[in-house]
């Protein structure tokens, strides 16, 4: 397909997104749509770390957890963020993540491989917790509840209001992102990815190349946090336990790392499955923990990189016949 | 706080780091071997619980869920490890998720066997009493738990230091490739630390049954304490677990009883400390 084909293929579903949303989904699956859509942003802005640069990061939740926690003291404390300066709080999340990232990567951007898993685990572990330990601040196993959602003129407590809201910065942040991969410096992403020493050699900065990438993700990590304290009413440390940091991997791996629009595919699946399908039938973790080990055994380019396979596979069985035509001619 | 408060609170410190030693010292040895981050280990323990359980309700005999447990989670390890783990090759974060899709098939297997209550493991009348020394209440069943990963630990040593099997484990702690170039057989190393790592997982499973419960969400609670041994101990060294255990049990009572609000982050920012400046931990092997 060529970037224009998947650009208007994104627009296309997007548009009957809506129009199921305004006229078919029920009340909760609309609830679910929308943290599909938050969640991937999440997963996108860890595509930018695992698909772009290469680096798995095992943490990824902190930053939701930061944005969240955010926005959970700052509209319980001092009504902030529940009128027009819900777009003040949303750029406040935003830095609260980045400037989270920016601390963390400081001391796990030097790591590598198997480190790095490591060391983004145990970061993530400092703020679940602190956000399980801080009473005081936190409110700590109960967690917060929020006051609300915002009314700026538009009332957000309407959950197709919140949606479109939702919808909204779920194409900023694509389009924001898209528009950082096909630059300069995510094509040095990418080539960090494939051979960090060739980089080095052409004299990149390696190091600040990833340190810059895991602070944009921590951003948008920190803005689908605030998103996500308003959709889910509550802000606890479920919201940054590993499993968290975890499902954002495989969403990324199982739609496909390295092509945005694959993270969000995933983020719908294990949303559809923890949300919805948790609700319907109690045997929901096989299909979770199933997809999970289907998706590492069988689907190594994840979802989006199955049409590459097949035309692998055909043009493999194609060179396939014409070597046995070769040879029967001789 | 007078000599009683600290003397209790060390005591509390070493029985839990006795529990976590027996946790962490078999992923200490897979992480060593292999550089596998594997999520399922808490699954381990927990599953090590609920075997026991079946096992004291069907023959009412304690000291035989011990055994009984270890070795049928040995076998799940084993199984998962050469069936899974081995064909996948290496690729940490492919091995990652996989870990993680077991552990999350395991909490349902162990949601629709056993169900979702807290169940407890009652070990015999004789360990449920305590030793009073000096006025200090010691109960006997911490004192039980400091033996077993004692015991544990000096057999694993031994095994470490003088047997054939031993020796290959330490080679390909230090040098996987060299050690193969040498003739050593590491996928068979692999799949015995493996089975080991899962039966000592097990071990502390039935162990720690009777002190912290058992109950689904169990699994991935002591997880991260687990690789928080393994990377202040250092991986792939007993004595790194063994010293890693002791001092995230100390600070995980400590930081309870005198900083609370901070108590787990005073256990997880030193692991990001050590991984920043020492990956191998403070007493790993270079």
């Amino acid at each position: 397909m060529s970037e224009r084909a998947k650009i208007i293929a994104v627009v296309a579903a997007l548009v009957v997104l809506v129009l199921y949303m305004q006229f078919g989904a029920t009340s909760f699956v609309r609830l679910v749509i929308t943290q599909a859509l938050i969640f991937g942003i999440l997963a996108m802005s860890l595509d930018i770390l695992l698909g772009y640069t290469g680096l798995p990061s095992l943490g990824q939740a902190a930053y939701l957890g930061m944005g969240a926690y955010v926005a959970a003291i700052l509209t319980t404390r001092f009504g902030f963020g529940l009128d027009w300066t819900f777009w003040l709080l949303i750029v406040l999340g935003f830095v609260i993540g980045a400037v989270t990232a920016a601390f963390f990567g400081l001391f796990a951007i030097r790591a590598t491989g198997v480190y790095f898993l490591m060391i983004t685990l145990a970061l993530g572990q400092c703020v679940w917790g602190l956000a399980y330990r801080w009473n005081s601040l936190t409110g700590g196993d109960n967690g917060i509840n929020m006051p609300g959602r915002p009314d700026f003129g538009l009332d957000l407590s309407n959950d197709m209001n919140f949606f479109y809201v939702v919808l909204g910065f779920f194409v900023a942040t694509l389009a924001a992102l898209y528009l950082l991969v096909k630059s300069p410096f995510g094509r040095s992403l990418v080539g960090i990815r494939e051979s960090e020493l060739r980089m080095r050699m052409l004299g990149y900065n390696t190091w600040l190349h990833k340190y810059v990438a895991f602070i944009i993700a921590g951003g948008f990590g920190g803005l689908a946090g605030v998103l996500w304290a308003f959709l889910n009413g509550l802000v606890s440390p479920e919201d940054v336990i590993l499993a968290t940091s975890v499902d954002a991997l495989l969403m990324v791996v199982l739609g496909g790392p390295g092509t945005l629009i694959g993270g969000v595919i995933g983020a719908g699946l294990v949303v559809f499955v923890r949300e919805y399908l948790s609700t319907v039938v109690e045997w929901w973790q096989y299909v979770l923990g199933g997809m999970y080990v289907l998706t590492i055994l069988y689907l190594p380019g994840g979802l989006m990189g199955i049409p590459e396979r097949i035309r692998q596979r055909r043009a493999q069985a194609a060179g396939a016949v014409r070597a046995e035509a070769v040879s029967t001619s001789h | 706080m007078d000599a009683e408060f600290w003397i209790i609170q060390v005591f509390n410190g070493l029985s839990y780091g006795a529990l976590l030693f027996l946790l962490a010292a078999g992923l200490s040895l897979i992480f060593g071997v292999m550089r596998i981050v594997n999520l399922a280990h808490g699954s381990y323990f927990l599953l090590g619980g609920y075997v026991a359980l079946t096992v004291i309700w069907t023959t009412d005999l304690w000291v035989l869920s011990i055994p009984a447990a270890a070795l049928a989670i040995a076998v799940v390890g084993l199984l998962m490890e050469r069936l899974f783990l081995r064909p996948l090759g290496f690729d940490p974060l492919r091995q990652v998720l996989l870990t993680v899709g077991f552990a999350f098939l395991f909490q349902q297997a162990a949601l629709d066997i056993w169900g979702g209550d807290s169940l407890d493991i009652t070990p015999p009348e004789a360990l449920t009493r305590s030793a009073v020394i000096g006025g200090i209440y010691f109960p006997l069943y911490r004192v039980f738990m400091i033996g077993v990963a004692v015991a544990i630990g000096l057999a694993l040593w031994l095994a470490m230091e003088k047997t054939r099997m031993g020796a290959m484990v330490r080679a390909a702690v230090d040098d996987s490739e060299m050690a193969r170039g040498v003739g050593v057989d590491t996928s068979l190393v692999s799949m015995f630390i493996f089975a080991l790592g899962a039966f000592l997982a097990g071990l502390g499973g039935v162990i720690g049954g009777a002190f912290l419960g058992v109950y689904p969400g169990l699994d991935f609670e002591i997880l991260p304490i687990a690789f928080a041994v393994v990377i202040i101990g250092g991986m792939g060294s007993l004595g790194g677990a063994a010293i890693g255990s002791l001092i995230v049990g100390l600070a995980d009572n400590f930081g309870k009883a005198l900083f609370p609000e901070i108590s787990y982050f005073t256990l997880y920012a030193p692991m990001v400390l050590i991984l920043a400046l020492k990956p191998t931990g403070l007493f790993g092997r270079e």
